[in-house]
């Protein structure tokens, strides 16, 4: 089995890296882009009955770091 | 005085962290990120700059979890002392040691230069060789030194007197100017600027100089 994991920096935490890419789209002529938010995808492959409570926890002790991001987990 | 000194692979100022221990009079060990102990005796634990693990996942993320660091938290966590320096402060923080997290700069540039540092408090053995209000020039090499914590985290460090430095002119966004705090028992230091980088006359400025002679009379053997 696999599960994907998204960790998103926080609401309310600046994220510059997001920002220069909805500059660079306003430099391409892209209009109406009101913000970007960069983020990652973490895949996994898993043991057959690895419980989402096990990915959970994965997040919050390494994947994620839960002072300034948030974290979604998918299983696949 | 006994210090050691942590190498992750990747670390960079592990050794100019060694010679600034050592020119204060400490001894120290250098102490590879597979050792599952510290050795006998430590008094402080320095944890250095560089890139750990490439960086890989977040600054300081993989270093946190090696067994070293295992023994670094017991070690902190039973009043020992430790200190943390640019990437070292990313895995104090990383480890749950301090408070708060560091982002990429705002500005998204690596910087490094000197800058002009404040000393916000002298109650610690950290800063007690420098006078608070004291401008100090201290250099910062980092890509990721923007400092963030929660508004509740922020109000807590303030009223302990946690915040040990914060920028002159701030060069990477960080919350409330902070460069560098402490714990809530004042033993563990993490700050993004180099006070190694600022301990020789070879270097172009000695101001770090005073924060390991300091340590070197106020740290009481264990």
């Amino acid at each position: 089995m696999k599960a994907r994991v998204y960790v998103m920096l926080k609401n309310g935490v600046l994220d510059p890296q997001g920002e220069a890419v909805r500059h660079a789209l306003g430099t391409l002529g892209f209009e109406g882009v009101e913000g970007v938010r960069q983020g990652k995808v973490i895949e996994l492959d898993l043991a057959e009955g690895t419980t989402e409570a096990t990915v959970t926890e994965m997040c919050e002790k390494l994947l994620a770091n839960t002072v300034i991001e948030s974290y979604r987990v998918e299983l696949l | 005085m006994k210090a050691a000194v942590i190498v992750f692979p990747g670390s960079n100022c592990d050794r100019d962290l060694a010679v600034a221990f050592e020119r204060a009079g400490a001894d120290v060990s250098m102490v590879w990120h597979k050792e599952t102990d510290l050795p006998a005796g430590t008094d402080i634990v320095g944890v250095p700059g560089g890139f750990s693990y490439g960086d890989y996942l977040r600054t300081g993320a993989i270093a946190a979890q090696s067994p070293i660091c295992r023994s670094v938290v017991k070690h902190a966590e039973a009043g020992g002392y430790a200190m943390g320096v640019c990437n070292g402060f990313q895995i104090l923080t990383e480890t749950g040691l301090l408070p708060g997290a560091l982002r990429r700069n705002a500005g998204l540039k690596y910087i490094c230069r000197t800058v002009g540092l404040n000393v916000a408090t002298e109650d610690s053995v950290f800063t007690a060789g420098y006078k608070k209000g004291d401008e100090i020039q201290i250099p910062i090499a980092h890509h990721d030194g923007n400092y963030f914590a929660d508004d509740e985290t922020l109000a807590r460090l303030k009223g302990d007197d946690r915040i040990a430095f914060t920028y002159s002119d701030n060069p990477n966004g960080s919350v409330a100017d902070i460069a560098g705090v402490l714990s809530a028992n004042r033993r563990v230091l993490g700050m993004m600027p180099h006070p190694e980088r600022a301990a020789d006359a070879g270097h172009g400025g000695v101001d770090g100089t005073a924060m390991f002679s300091a340590l070197i009379d106020q740290v009481v053997p264990a």
